[in-house]
């Protein structure tokens, strides 16, 4: 239970590093160079220039490193798994064999070029939004998708729809605890039994957390309207973000960098 | 009445109409409501007070007769965002009405609405947070709040659309006693300092005591107007509209029928302590 209010929307920790200053758009737009970059190189030598691009980063956003590295743990499981399929299932030349299991020299390139691939877009992508907080990484996106909307994109809508979700993220967590304690009291287990019988046992909490998370959007859909909420339309944004020199050294800098590297290796 | 602000003219409304659930909510309501006062309603569940509410700022529109905010008819489309910067609304469940992510951002989301530029609106969320008390937690998640603190947040996001009128549909139903306090310091001063028109919407009567003019609602009409004391001193017709009086109120007319004699209109503890003192 204690869990359930442990959670942290997003991962953002608080600082005042340059990173941590840029633009909102700077950032997602570097992020979006590095991954550019990543896919582009094929060899050795260009993941060492990302490497040294994301390493960069992390020194300059003054993170704790073993914070940073902490974000690969959820995906470590999909890294092995790509890292193993990589080296026993890839044709070339047998460096060792039992069997049918072979590993090959080709194998074991593809699997440590793939490996640090991935290890580099997750810590590269966790900068960002360690060093972003949720609000300004909404309002980045929104401004970035804004000249999308010609061809359909719902900047706007999709940036409230975030916005809402950040909003009510909590108060939900806090009445799924308070309907899980109302449960408990009247002999609901939630804890014991296999997967199957814990996942059934959850639909007791699930139906009165939906019905309640429908009533609470209808209140809000009035409320919003009450406050003559009408779509973009029209609408001015209380904080507007602001390119600054450091942004334009930071995105001239790293065009040059992905450019180059992605063009030479 | 032409310096009404808000003026209900034989207003109708009927919820599903020509469906089995035919109901009305609202039945023949002319009233109206003047700059600077402080109105509140009274009614038991279901009395229609909350949907008397709703049509002040279109939210809900009559079935028939009208509704006119300054002079602006609810149910011209062209008006209606003009009637809602007017008349602001806060509601009863302060979890479902509070939209952004921090206290300043979900205070500016009304102005954001009405298009006013950037730095205007940085002033207007400092003004509002500071009229309603609460400008040290303008960077607060409002999850991190109190009930009042959430309702007063919710008052601010209105003050800071510069209305003439806020409408509060059962603001303080959900709060514990020390919320219900703040929540109705803060409305009490808007209303005298800032000279901003209230529309209460309550069943608590002490809320009530504190009005300008009280309207009692029974099943879809008005059945009562006046100044608290003309309301409450009619003490026998509110326990047939099934609704309490103000414990002075009651206890002034449990001593009466015990053969004192004191005034009717008795409402708080110190007139009470001064008319049995005499």
């Amino acid at each position: 239970m204690a869990m359930l209010r442990n959670i942290t929307i997003g991962q953002y920790v608080p600082g005042d590093s340059w990173i941590h200053r840029l633009d909102p758009r700077t950032k997602i737009l570097a992020t979006m160079a590095l991954i550019a970059l990543l896919f582009l190189v094929q060899s050795f030598p260009g993941y060492g220039f990302a490497a040294l691009y994301v390493l960069a980063a992390v020194y300059v956003s003054k993170l704790p490193p073993r914070y940073v590295i902490r974000g690969l743990r959820p995906l470590l499981v999909i890294i092995i798994l790509t890292l193993t399929l990589h080296i026993f299932m890839t044709d070339g030349r047998v460096l060792w064999q039992w069997g049918f299991i072979s590993i090959t020299w080709e194998g074991l390139v593809r699997g440590a070029m793939m490996g640090t691939r991935l290890v580099l877009l997750v810590l590269g992508t966790s900068i960002l939004t360690l060093t972003t907080s949720p609000i300004h990484l909404t309002d980045g996106i929104e401004s970035l998708l804004k000249p999308g909307k010609p061809i359909g994109i719902p900047a706007h809508e999709l940036a409230m729809m975030m916005t809402i979700a950040l909003r009510f993220i909590p108060t939900l967590l806090e009445e799924t605890e308070k309907i899980m304690k109302a449960q408990m009291a009247r002999g609901a287990d939630f804890e014991s039994g296999n997967l199957l019988q814990r996942a059934k046992n959850l639909i007791p909490l699930l139906v009165p957390l939906f019905i309640s998370a429908f009533r609470r959007a209808d209140d809000l859909a009035v409320a919003m309207e009450a406050r003559g909420y009408r779509g973009g339309e029209g609408r001015t944004k209380f904080r507007e973000l602001q390119f600054a020199v450091r942004d334009g050294a930071c995105l001239a800098g790293v065009t040059v960098f992905t450019v180059v590297v992605s063009v030479l290796f | 009445m032409a310096d009404a602000l808000i003026e209900f003219r034989n207003v109708n409304h009927i919820y599903g109409k020509g469906t089995q659930q035919e109901w009305d909510a609202l039945i023949d309501v002319s009233v109206s409501i003047r700059p600077g006062e402080f109105v509140a309603v009274l009614g038991h569940n279901g009395s229609g007070k909350s949907t008397l509410a709703k049509h002040a700022n279109a939210l809900l529109l009559p079935s028939s007769g009208c509704v006119l905010v300054d002079g602006m008819d609810t149910r011209d489309e062209e008006t209606v965002w003009d009637i809602r910067q007017r008349v602001g609304m806060v509601f009863q469940n302060p979890d479902n009405q509070l939209v952004a992510t921090t206290v300043e951002e979900d205070v500016a989301f009304g102005p954001e609405n009405l298009g006013v530029p950037s730095p205007e609106i940085r002033r207007r969320v400092d003004e509002a947070l500071l009229a309603v008390d609460m400008l040290e937690y303008r960077l607060h998640s409002p999850h991190q709040l109190s009930g009042g603190q959430k309702q007063r947040v919710a008052i601010a996001g209105m003050i800071a659309m510069r209305p003439k009128c806020i409408v509060l549909d059962e603001p303080t139903a959900m709060l514990d006693p020390v919320g219900r306090q703040e929540v109705m310091q803060t409305v009490r001063r808007l209303n005298e300092e800032e000279n901003i028109t209230v529309l209460h919407i309550t069943h608590y009567m002490d809320e009530a005591i504190f009005a300008d003019r009280i309207l009692v609602m029974e099943s879809g009409r008005i059945a009562l107007e006046g100044t608290p004391a003309q309301v409450f001193s009619q003490v026998d017709t509110l326990y047939k509209l099934q609704l309490d009086v103000p414990q002075m109120t009651a206890l002034a007319h449990r001593l009466n029928k015990r053969g004192f004699s004191l005034p009717a209109d008795t409402l708080t503890v110190d007139e009470l302590v001064n008319q049995l003192c005499q």
